[in-house]
């Protein structure tokens, strides 16, 4: 249902107010300004892959192409960061178009395939093209975002802007996800054969998707860009890719809000992992970094094994069971007092 | 004088040495109930697929209405107000019951992704007019019940049921069903039967295949019998019954 939807956001926006009070401390805020970004990029994707059942491994390339066009247009031409942001819109969508006209009309997992080999030349040409892209060393003096001569000059004011745009992004997807055209969208993923029985433009539709998804990662590339000031190719290369598919994996493939808890707690992980290793140090026990991939890995498997359906399903659905077993309980005990 | 609203002219279809659909020729009258019959592996499912464009045709001919379907693309042929149901049933299983059939409202309706995702209270109109007439289809074939159940879950008598009613929410002229009646009990036939002869008289034109000769016999108009994807008879019920031919092809060769 759309209404609670609605409240979800609600929510979200209530939380979004308090958090900069309850955290206090800009390392943590920064976090938090990376989790939204993620959470951005996983909305996009959450359209592409939990409700049209494709498979993108190459959503780090469209971040690229958003930060990227914002570092260089802004720093070598000396354009506006919301014209910059919107030629990156632009350029992702149009290779999304270029990357999805010939797999979409396959069925099978060739977006996959190709949007892999996509994020591979992205990042090859940021590593190589060091007259435009700066190489391995990257663009620095990225300006910061103005909006109407009010600059995101603290991470407050940054956390507030970017949470807010994720909240915008949220709002689009989840009405489109509740219109005629998000129930063709999930028609595709039921049966592309019953979708296009009943006129659903298959090939279309995917590619629409794919590129609204590319725009998403693209205004979240573009955001990084002005938040971090300094990009290099190293954050968008393929584990990256792989990380987000797991965000929106683990979360819940088929609910948008199972998306953003996946991207939460996959980039709030690395923190905990952090405590965890100074607590372990702290009583003596030696931990090393590398246990942070064992911890990674060991969490998937536990996810996919005993919560198939996502963390957001998965957990929802045992509240309910848990409940509704109190209510039986309830019921059984009413009937004994009559 | 009966007139034609489907004609196949010298149809043809071949995968690598299987000839799945011989030249055939058949037309299908406005209004009746026509059903296709044949035994397992005779070509029928291909017909169906060549006519809603799911395959193209090797060679031959599909007119739809005097416009040839030859090389459209499923959701256009849709669009020209011919819906299907699948022999396997194909239902949106990650979705209920109710957005099924809302499904087959997608070109009774417009709105795009631009104003769905940002202005969606204008479109709230067109979306309270694609579920209530959603509704009504249900209604029709005794699924309201389960209009928010997902329809996975659903028991399979009942998902072919769903299947039709996403199709006739198309409001199609013309719609093929292959083998509604596969895997439904007696009783549930019968309601079957019933439930074709009511879409018939609500002029729509039905191709049937299936497999329950007694329910075949029962509602159709016209039978079309294909071995090896030949036409090996064609006429009433009672005629192709009687058609040694046939009588052959059904007790073996
Ligand atoms: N996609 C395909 N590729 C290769 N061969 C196919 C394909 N589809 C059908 N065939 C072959 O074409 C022939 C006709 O198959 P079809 O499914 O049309 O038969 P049918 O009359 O619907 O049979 P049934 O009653 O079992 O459903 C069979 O020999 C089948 O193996
Ligand atoms: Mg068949």
């Amino acid at each position: 249902m759309k209404i609670k939807d609605y409240i979800g956001i609600g929510i979200l926006i209530i939380v979004i107010a308090a958090m900069p009070d309850l955290v206090g401390n800009d390392y943590y805020l920064g976090v938090l300004i990376f989790t939204a970004f993620n959470c951005l990029t996983c909305t996009g994707l959450c359209l592409l892959m939990g409700y049209t059942g494709q498979i993108s491994i190459g959503h780090g390339a469209f971040i690229a192409i958003g930060a990227y066009s914002s570092a260089i247009l802004t720093t070598k031409l000396g354009w506006s960061p919301w014209t910059a942001m919107g030629c990156g819109v632009l350029l992702a969508a149009i290779t999304a178009v270029i990357v999805g006209i010939p797999t979409m009309r396959l069925k099978g997992h060739y977006l996959a395939m190709a949007t892999l080999g996509f994020a591979s030349i992205v990042h090859i040409v940021s590593v190589a093209a060091v007259d435009v892209t700066g190489g391995p060393s990257g663009i620095s003096g990225i300006p910061r975002l103005q909006i109407f001569g009010f600059a995101l000059n603290s991470d407050t004011r940054n956390f507030y802007f970017s949470w807010g745009v994720v909240v915008v992004g949220l709002y689009l997807a989840v009405n489109l996800i509740h219109s005629r055209v998000g129930r063709g969208l999930q028609a595709i993923h039921g049966s592309e054969d019953a979708a296009s029985s009943l006129g659903v433009n298959i090939a279309v539709d995917k590619i629409k998707i794919l590129v609204l998804s590319a725009i998403y990662a693209s205004i979240s590339g573009s955001l990084y860009a002005h938040y971090v000031l300094y990009i290099d190719p190293g954050p968008f290369d393929i584990m990256h890719s792989v990380l987000l598919v797991t965000m929106v994996a683990v979360g819940g493939l088929h609910n948008i809000w199972g998306a953003i808890t996946g991207a939460v707690l996959l980039s709030l992980l690395p923190e905990f992992l952090s405590f965890l290793s100074e607590y372990l140090q702290g009583i003596g026990i030696r931990y090393q970094t590398d246990y942070d991939t064992l911890i990674y890995g060991s969490i998937l498997l536990l996810i996919m094994l005993f919560l198939p359906e996502g963390l957001f399903e998965g957990l929802s659905r045992s509240l309910k069971s848990i409940s509704g077993f109190r209510g039986k309980l309830a019921g059984r005990s009413s009937e004994r007092a009559d | 004088m009966q007139t034609n609203i489907l004609k196949l002219d010298c149809l043809r279809k071949t995968f690598g040495g299987v000839v799945a659909v011989d030249d055939l020729s058949l037309s299908f009258n406005k209004g009746e109930v026509t059903s296709l019959i044949g035994p397992n592996g005779a070509g029928k499912t291909t017909v169906f697929n060549l006519i809603t464009g799911f395959l193209k045709p090797t060679s031959g001919k599909i007119n739809f209405n005097d416009t040839e379907l030859n090389h459209k693309k499923p959701h256009v042929i849709a669009a020209m107000g011919i819906g299907r149901t699948f022999q396997n049933v194909q239902v949106f299983s990650n979705m209920t019951v109710l957005e099924n059939v809302m499904v087959g409202r997608h070109l009774r309706s417009r709105s795009g992704m631009f104003f769905s995702s940002i202005l969606p209270p204008m479109l709230r109109g067109e979306e309270k007019r694609i579920r209530s007439s959603a509704k009504e289809r249900l209604a029709l074939l005794g699924l309201d019940q389960y209009a928010d159940v997902p329809a996975g879950s659903l028991p399979l008598g009942n998902q072919r049921m769903l299947e039709i009613a996403r199709a006739l929410a198309l409001e199609p002229t013309l719609l093929f069903l292959d083998e509604p009646a596969s895997g439904l009990n007696a009783r549930e036939t019968v309601v079957m039967g019933r439930l074709i002869q009511k879409i018939k008289s609500m002029n729509i034109t039905v191709v049937l295949v299936e497999h329950d000769m007694e329910l075949v016999m029962d509602i159709s108009d016209k039978v079309a019998v294909i071995n090896f994807g030949k036409l090996i008879a064609e006429g009433t019920p009672n005629e192709v019954q009687l058609n040694p031919d046939v009588i052959n092809a059904y007790l073996g060769t």
